[in-house]
């Protein structure tokens, strides 16, 4: 069996305080091996995203914790837990978030350039994986000239391209439309998953269901076990 | 280049609009800064012009005197005295005074008079036209040549008026470092002219101008003098001594001030909001760029490098332009009297650096306080 990439136990969030407190997740066990690509489903509100922050370690959870391959995260202090981020968790954000007054290829460079590697060799570097996800040729253009779908795979090339072993894509295909969803995911499980790579999914969308390795569903900030794969 | 500066740097540059409306706010403040305070500096120059154009090392006055032009007659045995303190190479009388003139156009001015040491001509001006030996000719004056001279109407050699109802006539045309400040022409004459010309009170002689034997013998003089209850300051001293009471004792200084603190709040409001403005809009971008693993001190960095960056453009620029609009301005109006120099250069230069400063530290305190989890959910 595959290496454990991500192990969180007795995971509690509560934001605010008093009466006014909404937990958002109540006592969350989760586990992702290498090699494999888990979705968490689930209505809105149910936590999915709070879950994925705590996991990736961006939001401090109030109780319990989070093993990231090997590493108990939130015993970090905050610079070190930002360099682990860096160095192993690559995000792929709903809306992108990408730079518009940078070209493609600086935007995914951007990661290398926080490392503090050189402007030039980050930007050729970058341009690699801009050629994994289909945009060799796109590398001049600021991220406005490009269709919604192929800024997504910007925001893929630059999420890879500090080789994290961890991918946390919330919502990727929500800006979408049906059928670019389904290439992006289908074209990540092909190209961007290798055993030494873990890609945890969260999802609306069940027409990219198909691609999952196993989906697991959440519920009013808990856990609610895994439902069965579609086969297309 | 460190990646991260690069990155700071095009965030910033390439969003032109927002660029130039900072470097524009920052321009203009250091312009108005710069241009305010080399006013005042020209205006204390200038208002010092006797002092810079006599040239003595030192001046021997009476201490109430604050300002050169209004002189406190002195009694003539005080230049005996001063030439009798050991380290002192020579010391000559000054008469500075003013007198009415009727001009042969029978209109009337004042004018100031400078009278200078019969027999040395201590703190002579360089002549235009004529010798100075005819400075002893009878009723002979010397006119200056500066941006007042159009109130004498142009006079030439042998130009006739009345000075004091006694006749006087132009024997030369000289030409001064510095033009003064009271719109008053100036006539230089010989001192016992001076003192013939102009009614005087019992006590006649304005400044004793001192040439010490070296730099050392000045303390020595200026206690001597002191002994006797007058004041001795060197050509500096003085200077400093007009300076300051235009600064303090008249409304001058207030109101340049006020006005440069306007120009700087005027900077500070364009710059800053445009500035905080600039880091509400890229604030998604910082929070991904924290969420990815950049750490605060990296997003500090570029904060600073990018509002670093932006005040030293719009400083360069700012100076650039006052540089210009002097120099053009100098040229069509001679009484204009804006003087740049490297301390209203570093008043601006810091001026701008505290606005860079307080705009950068609200953006700071914001770009510290975002959560990438709130980026990340939308
Ligand atoms: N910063 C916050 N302050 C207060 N409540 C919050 C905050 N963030 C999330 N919540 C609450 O926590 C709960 C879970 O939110 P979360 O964003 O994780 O849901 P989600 O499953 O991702 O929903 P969606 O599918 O709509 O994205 C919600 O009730 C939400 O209102
Ligand atoms: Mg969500």
């Amino acid at each position: 069996m595959p290496k454990v990439a991500i192990k969180a136990v007795g995971v509690v969030k509560t934001f605010g305080e008093g009466a006014a407190a909404i937990t958002a997740l109540r006592s969350v066990d989760f586990e992702a091996r290498f090699g494999e690509m888990p979705y968490i489903v689930g209505p809105s509100g149910s936590g999915k995203t709070t879950l994925l922050s705590v996991l990736s370690g961006i939001l401090r959870p109030n109780a319990g914790s989070v093993v990231v391959d090997g590493v108990d995260i939130w015993k970090l202090d905050v610079d070190s837990l930002a360099s682990f981020r860096l160095h192993k968790i690559g995000f792929v954000f709903q809306d992108y978030h990408l730079f518009p007054r940078l070209t493609t290829a600086e935007n995914a460079a951007i990661p290398l350039i926080v490392k503090g590697q050189d402007w030039e060799s980050s930007v050729r570097e970058a341009s690699k994986y801009l050629d994994i996800v289909g945009l060799k040729e796109r590398a001049g253009l600021p991220p406005v000239k490009l269709s919604g779908g192929e800024q997504q795979r910007v925001a893929i090339a630059r999420a890879i391209s500090s080789r994290p072993e961890i991918l946390i894509m919330d919502e990727p295909t929500a800006s979408l439309d049906g059928e670019t969803g389904r290439n992006i995911v289908s074209f990540v499980k092909r190209n961007i998953l290798n055993e030494n790579r873990c890609i945890v999914v969260v999802t609306h969308d069940n027409r990219i269901y198909e691609y999952a390795s196993r989906i697991i569903m959440m519920e009013d900030g808990r856990l609610k076990g895994e439902m069965s794969v579609p086969h297309s | 280049m460190n990646g991260i500066f690069l990155l700071a740097f095009k965030l910033l540059v390439n969003d032109r609009a927002k660029f130039s409306a900072l470097v524009i706010g920052i321009t203009f403040a250091v312009f108005l800064m710069v241009q305010m305070t080399a006013l005042f500096a020209g205006i204390l120059i200038r208002a010092s012009s006797t002092v810079i154009n006599i040239g003595a090392s030192m001046w021997v006055m009476d201490p109430s005197v604050q300002t050169v032009a209004n002189s406190i007659g002195m009694p003539d045995y005080l230049l005996d005295y001063v030439r009798s303190i050991p380290g002192v190479k020579f010391a000559v009388p000054l008469y500075s005074g003013a007198a009415l003139l009727k001009l042969p156009s029978g209109l009337y001015q004042t004018a100031t008079i400078l009278g200078l040491d019969d027999t040395t001509l201590f703190g002579r001006p360089q002549l235009l036209q004529g010798r100075i030996e005819d400075i002893y000719a009878e009723n002979s004056f010397i006119a200056v040549d500066d941006p007042e001279f159009s109130k004498l109407e142009y006079p030439k050699i042998g130009t006739r008026f009345e000075l004091n109802d006694n006749r006087a006539i132009i024997s030369g045309i000289a030409k001064v470092a510095s033009p003064s400040l009271f719109g008053m022409p100036t006539l230089y004459t010989t001192y016992y002219r001076a003192l013939q010309y102009v009614p005087n009170p019992r006590f006649t002689v304005s400044y004793v101008l001192v040439e010490p034997k070296s730099q050392a013998d000045i303390p020595g003089i200026k206690d001597a003098v002191r002994r006797l209850g007058y004041l001795a300051l060197t050509a500096d001293e003085f200077i400093a001594k007009i300076s300051a009471f235009y600064k303090f004792q008249t409304g001058i200084g207030i109101n340049i001030l006020v006005m440069t603190v306007m120009s700087f709040i005027v900077g500070l409001s364009i710059s800053g909001q445009t500035f905080y403005t600039f880091i509400i809009e890229n604030m998604e971008k910082f929070g991904a760029l924290k969420a990815i693993g950049a750490t605060n001190r990296q997003l500090v960095m570029m904060i600073l490098f990018q509002s670093g960056f932006t005040s030293l453009t719009g400083y360069g620029l700012g100076v650039g332009l006052i540089v210009v609009i002097i120099a053009i301005a100098k040229l069509r109006l001679p009484d204009y009297a804006s003087t740049i120099n490297y301390f209203n250069l570093s008043i601006a230069f810091l001026m701008a650096a505290v606005i860079s400063a307080i705009s950068s530290y609200f953006g700071v305190r914001r770009v510290l306080r975002i959560e990438p989890f709130d980026i990340f959910r939308g």
